[in-house]
């Protein structure tokens, strides 16, 4: 079973990494939590993007949660907010397509256009 | 995409945890429930959020009824109420505007149509992974036992690291799925019945 003593050790070791990261004004993954989202698999999705950014050490990269969106039928729906602020929005997103979001855009910069809600719907 | 629905029980909760952040509640307790000696299951959720109207809580069940601006059909707790009320159970909320709300769905514990009860720390950790300063319980009970996580107790031992850190989301995520099994003791998160 899982013990409180490990939580002591786990404040131990990372307290000090916390103080070494820079705390720079990074990326916002925002996933789409509502009804519609869920059922259409956003909380795999969540865990995708929580798991790729462990994995890569991306620690100041916030993933948070929202309500309805807007576009039930494009769900599950991921907003990317750059540090400058604007923002990327992916449609019909799954935990592979997650990976490849952190990998392409999080980290290179560059936005994955096939899979954004402009791409779907048709919008040049 | 082929069928979108809600697959069991731990995403009917995720959807009831997002109601109630949405209504602002800063504390929330989740208790999942087996009597078998009744043949129930049961959900029940309780937060201190902004509450209902008399009005709104009567309707709250219908699809058309939404808080949502973005288009008028909300479809959360109807369908978590047919869901329980396929397996013999019910859905009952009970609020009140400025205290908070209470919803308790209860399902048939053998009957053949009751969702399984899926992947509860996989939900809670979505929620802790958005919410961190959120105080929430989650207990787990069966009719001989029981057992909870508390996150003001986690924080405590934790001090200044944050709770949706990895190494602390992931120790949520094993101890929950250690609860589960120790009380539900059923394979593939399901409950042994």
């Amino acid at each position: 079973m899982k013990s409180i003593a490990e939580l002591e050790e786990i404040r131990k070791r990372t307290l000090e990494e916390i103080g070494l990261r820079k705390n720079k004004n990074s990326f916002r993954i925002v996933v789409g939590m509502a009804t519609c989202g869920i059922a259409a698999g956003a909380r795999p999705v969540m865990q995708a993007f929580v798991e790729e950014l462990k994995k890569r050490n991306l620690h100041d990269v916030q993933v948070t949660m929202t309500g309805c969106i807007g576009v039930c039928r494009l769900e599950p729906i991921v907003e990317v907010i750059s540090p400058d602020g604007s923002k990327v929005t992916y449609v019909e997103m799954n935990p592979e397509k997650a990976v490849r979001v952190v990998a392409e855009h999080i980290v290179n910069g560059r936005v994955c256009r096939d899979l954004t809600i402009g791409e779907a719907e048709g919008v040049k | 995409m082929g069928v979108r629905l809600m697959r069991d029980i731990s995403l009917h909760l995720l959807d009831i945890l997002q109601n109630s952040i949405s209504a602002k509640a800063t504390e929330i307790t989740v208790h999942i429930g087996a009597i078998p000696s009744q043949d129930l299951l049961y959900l029940k959720v309780t937060d201190n959020g902004v509450g209902m109207e008399k009005e709104l809580l009567r309707r709250v069940v219908d699809p058309f009824v939404t808080t949502r601006k973005t288009r008028p059909i909300g479809l959360g707790l109807p369908l978590l109420k047919e869901a329980a009320k396929r397996s013999g159970g019910d859905l009952v909320i009970t609020s009140s505007k400025g205290r908070g709300t209470k919803v308790k769905a209860t399902f048939g514990l053998t009957h053949i149509d009751r969702p399984p009860l899926g992947n509860i720390a996989d939900t809670v950790v979505v929620v802790v992974t958005a919410h961190p300063d959120l105080e929430l319980e989650v207990s787990f009970s069966n009719q001989t036992a029981s057992q909870k996580l508390k996150l003001a107790e986690i924080r405590k031992h934790l001090g200044n690291v944050p709770l949706n850190e990895a190494e602390v989301l992931n120790w949520i995520k094993d101890y929950l799925k250690q609860s589960q099994k120790a009380i539900f003791g059923g394979v593939l998160d399901e409950v042994n019945c």
